[in-house]
């Protein structure tokens, strides 16, 4: 009994890759938006007074607001008053053996290479890990600890580190930013805080893994990552979700502060559950994330591998305003069955000779509906500001779409803006080629697709970049002949 | 090794393969020649499989095996090779990546152990060396950017490696120069093997003044008008096409 403890417990000190549904005792917020269930999670997170006070100000806000219309994805109205906000796990799993397990699951579980153990660790298998709106667990936080790397959960970073919170939060995404943030900012649950001190390197890769479990529960993560000056770090995001038959929101904020000299890598494998073959169920992605280039020569890049989900639109975006300063965005997003995404970035050049980078690949396959759309915008005081923009969609099939809505504002003319856009086929010659060598028909399209996306992939950390390869092959599974 | 006989094939409903029988032998090399829409190059992708082209009547036995049945890698998987006459071209996929899939895939099939990376690159840089075939075309994306030549090299080269029992090569010395084609002919001298069959597609005579065929098929209008010895080559070269087809036309 004490080894398999043991590897259990190895495990569990492992990093959560996917995600899955378990039916334990929740400690929920009663269904529905009001002051009072604002009051309750600011209470139940014995929240200072200022905290609330800004919930309050972005739900009064919110109240006022109303839902985007203009992203080129359908879906029917969201019930907002029918949503439970709150929704902490009692740390008691249900699931004893993976039998219990929706054998849908499991099947992905084994394409994706898993091995049984793990799978009994990701199922949820008499492990005390901590699900939904409570964050998980942070690791190695002691070793960190001595580089003075703060790396916690947002709500232990309010108890903890309250100053850093009231400095930051707010600070890239104001609360009154859009529908979802400001949404997010009257109810957010939890989420991740990282902080890296004037002139550290953190030595590992950051991450968190975000998983929606408890039924009809929106989540509302928030994390907020502040990089002092001449500091580095790299933080990976990856979340999955299982089978679902509703619909479930998620409007998450991310923000990020680079200080003078430093440099933040942001990656995220998201693989949250697209709905089924009919397109019935998946998961509503709405997600603002944001970084801002305060210092001089800092920098940011987002990286994403976006294959799952119902609908996406999340446009990862940087603001320039330390001079020579630089903002990248490599992105891969997939659609197959009826998956809709919108999804680019938005840079915006303030300080002088800003660069920006922009790398978008979009994949459509199914009924798939995929759009890229980017905002590069130059103010009049950036001068020397460059920007890159370059936009391919690949389609298979002929019933799924790809479209391009690039936006530029241009106010210095000493700026220099470039922007190439392709959408190509895979073509039966390139797969009749690779079966002519012997390859089937699923691994010449995985070929191709990969060979596609290898701009982006070059960018993720190598395991990451090997997952997000494993699941683009699950995710377009059967979408050639 | 592969018997055709009275096979019609075509492509959108037009018929371009009127009734070919051929017979080509272990360890023999054929040449198919004839001129621009005689169904040369339908022939090769029928062979290979290509979805495109339908097969209205007729049959193809490969080792005892119903060629035309078969999906277009299990072809692969049993042996059969055909080098590509516009080599297509797979951006981001790295050549070298992209031939030990194949290679394996095809080792995999004969129930041989897979290669690692490093077993496969001494296989590949032996085989490149042997062909004198640039080491840099490893590392390129397949097919992308390369010149008309390296495309056919690289196809030579990515013969050498998969090692079929029958090859095929669609106008592959077409728009080559000099040197290109000594490549080409080299590679398919050096694997001239008891074993093993060649059925090359040309439009000139000129491949054949460096790989000797033992048979030349002329292909006229969809069928076989005339076969014969490697001299039926320099006589095409000489009187052209012409006289051929009109005594056979009627």
């Amino acid at each position: 009994m004490s080894t398999s403890t043991q590897t259990i417990e190895q495990l569990a000190s492992r990093e959560y890759k996917y995600g899955f549904f378990t039916d334990i005792e929740q400690d929920s917020a009663p269904r529905g938006l009001n002051e009072d269930v604002i009051r309750l999670i600011s209470a139940k997170k014995q929240e200072p007074a200022w905290l609330l006070d800004w919930r309050l100000k972005a739900y009064r806000t919110w109240l006022t607001m109303k839902e985007p219309t203009w992203g080129n994805v359908k879906y029917g109205p969201i019930n907002y008053q029918d949503i439970i906000y709150y929704a902490a796990p009692k740390s008691r799993p249900a699931i004893e053996s993976l039998d219990q397990v929706d054998p849908e699951i499991r099947r992905t579980f084994e394409k994706l290479g898993i091995p049984l153990e793990e799978q009994k660790l990701l199922s949820g298998v008499a492990i005390d890990a901590v699900f939904d709106s409570v964050s998980v667990a942070t690791t190695f936080k002691e070793k960190l600890a001595e580089l003075g790397i703060i790396f916690c959960s947002f709500s232990e970073a309010v108890q903890n580190h309250p100053d850093l919170i009231r400095k930051y939060l707010g600070t890239v995404v104001p609360y009154s930013d859009n529908f979802f943030a400001t949404l997010n900012s009257a109810v957010f649950s939890d989420g991740s805080f990282a902080y890296i001190p004037k002139g550290t390197r953190c030595p590992m890769e950051l991450s968190t893994y975000f998983r929606i479990n408890a039924r009809e529960t929106g989540q509302f993560e928030r994390t907020l990552i502040v990089a002092e000056e001449g500091s580095y770090v790299s933080y990976l995001e990856g979340c999955t979700a299982p089978m679902r038959d509703e619909n479930q929101l998620h409007a998450a904020v991310v923000e990020l502060v680079a200080l003078d000299n430093a440099t933040i890598k942001y990656s995220t494998v998201q693989n949250w559950y697209p709905g089924d073959k009919q397109g019935k169920g998946g998961i509503y992605n709405f997600v603002t994330k944001r970084g801002t280039c305060l210092g001089v020569n800092s920098k940011i890049t987002w990286t994403q591998v976006e294959t799952g989900s119902a609908i996406t639109w999340k446009y990862p975006g940087c603001v320039l305003i330390g001079n020579n300063s630089v903002g990248e965005f490599y992105s891969v997003a997939t659609t197959n069955n009826w998956q809709q995404a919108d999804t680019g970035t938005k840079m915006i050049h303030l300080g002088k000779n800003t660069k920006s980078t922009i790398v978008s690949k979009g994949i459509s396959a199914g009924h798939g509906q995929n759009t890229y759309r980017g905002l590069v915008k130059i103010a009049k005081g950036a001068r020397g500001a460059r920007n890159y923009s370059q936009c391919d969609s690949l389609l298979i099939g002929d019933q799924c779409g790809a479209h391009t809505f690039p936006y530029l504002e241009i106010k210095n003319s000493t700026a220099r803006v470039e922007h190439e856009a392709s959408t190509s086929k895979i073509g039966d010659d390139q797969i009749f080629y690779c079966r002519q060598r012997g390859l089937s028909t699923e691994d010449a399209v995985n070929m191709i697709v990969s060979g596609f996306c290898k701009q982006v992939f070059r960018q993720l950390p190598m395991e990451f970049a090997v997952e997000a390869q494993k699941l683009l092959s699950v995710t377009l599974e059967g979408s050639v002949g | 090794m592969l018997r055709i006989t009275n096979l019609h094939a075509g492509v959108g409903g037009r018929e371009i393969l009127r009734g070919i029988d051929l017979s080509i032998d272990a360890g023999e090399v054929h040449a198919i020649m004839g001129p621009n829409g005689s169904g040369k190059s339908t022939l090769a992708r029928v062979l290979a499989g290509h979805p495109e082209y339908q097969v209205s009547k007729g049959e193809a036995l490969y080792e005892e095996q119903d060629l035309l049945g078969m999906d277009p890698e299990s072809r692969a998987r049993a042996g059969v090779f055909m080098a590509f006459q516009y080599p297509v071209e797979i951006p981001g996929v790295n050549n070298a990546y992209f031939l030990k899939a194949a290679l394996n895939a095809v080792r995999a099939a004969r129930g041989e152990e897979e290669l690692d990376a490093v077993e496969f690159m001494a296989l590949a840089h032996d085989r490149m060396t042997r062909l004198g075939v640039d080491e840099a075309l490893l590392n390129r994306p397949v097919n992308e950017g390369f010149s008309g030549g390296e495309k056919k090299r690289n196809e030579i080269f990515q013969m050498a490696v998969l090692e079929p029992r029958l090859a095929i090569l669609d106008e592959t010395d077409s728009g080559l120069d000099i040197d290109a084609l000594k490549t080409v002919a080299h590679g398919v001298n050096a694997m001239r093997r008891a074993d093993r069959a060649f059925l090359l597609v040309t439009h000139y005579q000129r491949l054949l003044n460096y790989v000797v065929p033992d048979v030349v098929h002329v292909l006229a209008d969809g069928r076989i008008v005339r076969s014969g010895g490697k001299e039926l080559a320099f006589e095409l070269e000489e009187k052209g096409y012409g006289w051929l087809e009109a005594p056979v036309g009627g």
